[in-house]
């Protein structure tokens, strides 16, 4: 039997994009067992509720992650919504449908490109930030941030996105589909970019469904789970399908991201087609009294909403299941057996969002 | 499966101008709606402190009396309820953000003299009209009371 040996690696490390820390029990140059730590960046978010009121709240929530960010923004606004009972109106359920939908794409786009960088192909990582800004610029014409939204409120939405801003969304649309064509074809067909991700870290349907996996790290293992599905927001009125692969390794997460941002594409041009006239806001009186628990797709996966409620200003509880968490087991089955140096692909092929997870 | 699939995008690139600008020699381009810093037109604030109630990270102060409006602005993050639940609309959200510095003091805008003297009369004036409603009354008790003895 070869030396075991343990390797520290992170929470500081030029692949991680945030810090997590692994500690890699290595038998040569194979990974044996992979144990995970993490708290490194945890910032007490859900304690905030004690001294913010449920309406502040909502520029907490949407400040756990800032890729994530209009995700749980939205997910905290819907919880609280069912819970005082609140009717939104359409076209704020639509406008929601489309930030949601646009923070995907700079999600999966940034994703695209951290990814390249893991690989080492430095050149595809800034073609894919590049079209990822032209999203960028669309978030900060219709919201006024180039991350963090800021437009969802308890009842509905604070602003509109006008014809032309509506106008202009489709013109970038065009542009990103045309430019992802490019990049899809060097993710997909490229024979060095196969050689680093085909069959590696190869996750069993099986394994995904037993470890508990979420969102494209469990759709790439064949589960078809997809939360919009469930017809939140105004998704129950667009035409969609979950997108799976049923290869289960690095080649599948990145066949099914890059079909996701097409879908995105696609969602956010019905959305924009369908978008009904009238209110963007309902009115909120009173304070939220009852409890709710909410399940949304973020880019990442699967994101649950707890909120509890007793009569004050004040909640009672508030908690966060974010995807990250739910993969970090399957991150550690993938891990068993990898060699050392696909352990930077690996990682950010589960696509990790630490600050959601710590909060 | 291909080989150099990407060499004609990463020629073009390198033959086409860049798509970066040199900020800050080139200044940014803003959208009109960029939430930037947070501005107010402070001889319209009634100082009812709305803001200062609204601000999720305890960023502003109000002082009624002084007519001042102040605002830490490495702690505001920018999120915009407050210009939300302003009545007066007084405050906006702005394009630019803060710049660096070495110290995390607040910024305090103060009323012209002019509205803080118009105020002050005003507080005057209805402190008057309370002081002559009180007196009005408790005349109007101590007549009573007499009208009760005879």
């Amino acid at each position: 039997m070869a030396k075991r040996s343990v390797i520290p690696y992170g929470p500081q490390h030029p692949v991680l994009p945030e810090p997590i820390h692994l500690d890699l029990v290595l038998e040569d140059e194979k990974v044996v067992e992979a144990i995970p730590s993490i708290g490194f960046i945890h910032r007490g978010l859900e304690k905030l509720t004690e001294k913010r009121d449920f309406n502040q709240m909502a520029y907490v929530a949407e400040r756990i992650c800032g890729i994530c960010s209009f995700g749980h923004g939205y997910g905290y606004c819907e919880t609280v919504e069912h819970i005082m009972g609140i009717e939104v109106p359409a076209r704020a359920n639509y406008l929601r449908t489309i930030w949601f939908e646009l923070s995907r794409l700079h999600s999966h786009l940034l994703w695209a490109g951290l990814m390249a960088d893991a690989f080492g192909f430095e050149n595809l990582f800034y073609q894919c930030w590049r079209v990822r800004e032209k999203v960028l610029d669309c978030i900060e014409l219709t919201t006024g941030g180039r991350v963090i939204f800021s437009v969802n409120k308890v009842g509905g939405v604070i602003k509109d996105i006008t014809p032309e801003m509506q106008k202009a969304i489709l013109d970038t649309m065009d542009y990103v589909e045309k430019e992802t064509k490019i990049l899809k074809k060097t993710f997909m067909n490229d024979y060095s970019v196969q050689s680093r991700m085909k069959g590696v870290g190869v996750l069993t349907k099986e394994q995904a469904h037993a470890l508990g996996c979420a969102g494209p790290f469990a759709r790439a293992s064949g589960i078809a789970t997809d939360m919009r599905m469930r017809g939140y927001a105004a998704y129950g009125e667009l035409d969609m399908e979950p997108i799976i692969s049923n290869d289960g390794d690095c080649y599948g997460r990145c066949e099914v991201r890059i079909g996701e941002i097409f879908q995105s594409i696609d969602l956010i041009r019905q959305a924009i087609g369908k978008i009904p006239e009238g209110e963007i806001a309902a009115v909120v009186k009173g304070n939220p009294d009852g409890e709710y628990f909410m399940r949304i797709e973020q880019p990442r996966g699967e994101a649950d909403y707890y909120v509890r409620g007793n009569g004050t200003p004040n909640l009672d509880r508030m908690r966060v299941r974010t995807p990250t968490f739910a993969n970090l087991a399957g991150l550690c089955e993938t891990l068993k057996g990898a060699d050392y140096a696909d352990i930077g692909i690996l990682v950010v092929t589960i696509d990790p969002c630490i600050s959601c997870t710590e909060r | 499966m291909a080989i150099m699939t990407f060499a004609g995008t990463a020629l073009k690139n390198l033959f086409s101008k860049p798509v970066t600008t040199k900020y800050p020699a080139v200044p940014a381009e803003y959208k009109e709606r960029t939430r930037g810093h947070i501005e107010i037109s402070i001889d319209d604030c009634i100082s009812c402190g709305m803001c200062v109630r609204s601000c999720p990270c305890g960023t502003l102060s109000v002082d009624k009396i002084k007519g001042t409006w102040s605002i830490n602005r490495f702690d505001c993050i920018a999120c915009g309820f407050c210009v939300e639940k302003c009545p007066k609309k007084c405050l906006s959200v702005v394009a630019g953000y803060q710049e660096p510095g070495a110290e995390k003091g607040s910024v305090t805008y103060t009323k012209s003299p002019e509205v803080l003297a118009e105020e002050a009369r005003k507080r005057e004036e209805m402190a008057k009209k309370a002081a002559e409603a009180k007196a009005a009354a408790a005349a109007k008790a101590a007549a009573a009371a007499a009208e009760k003895k005879d």
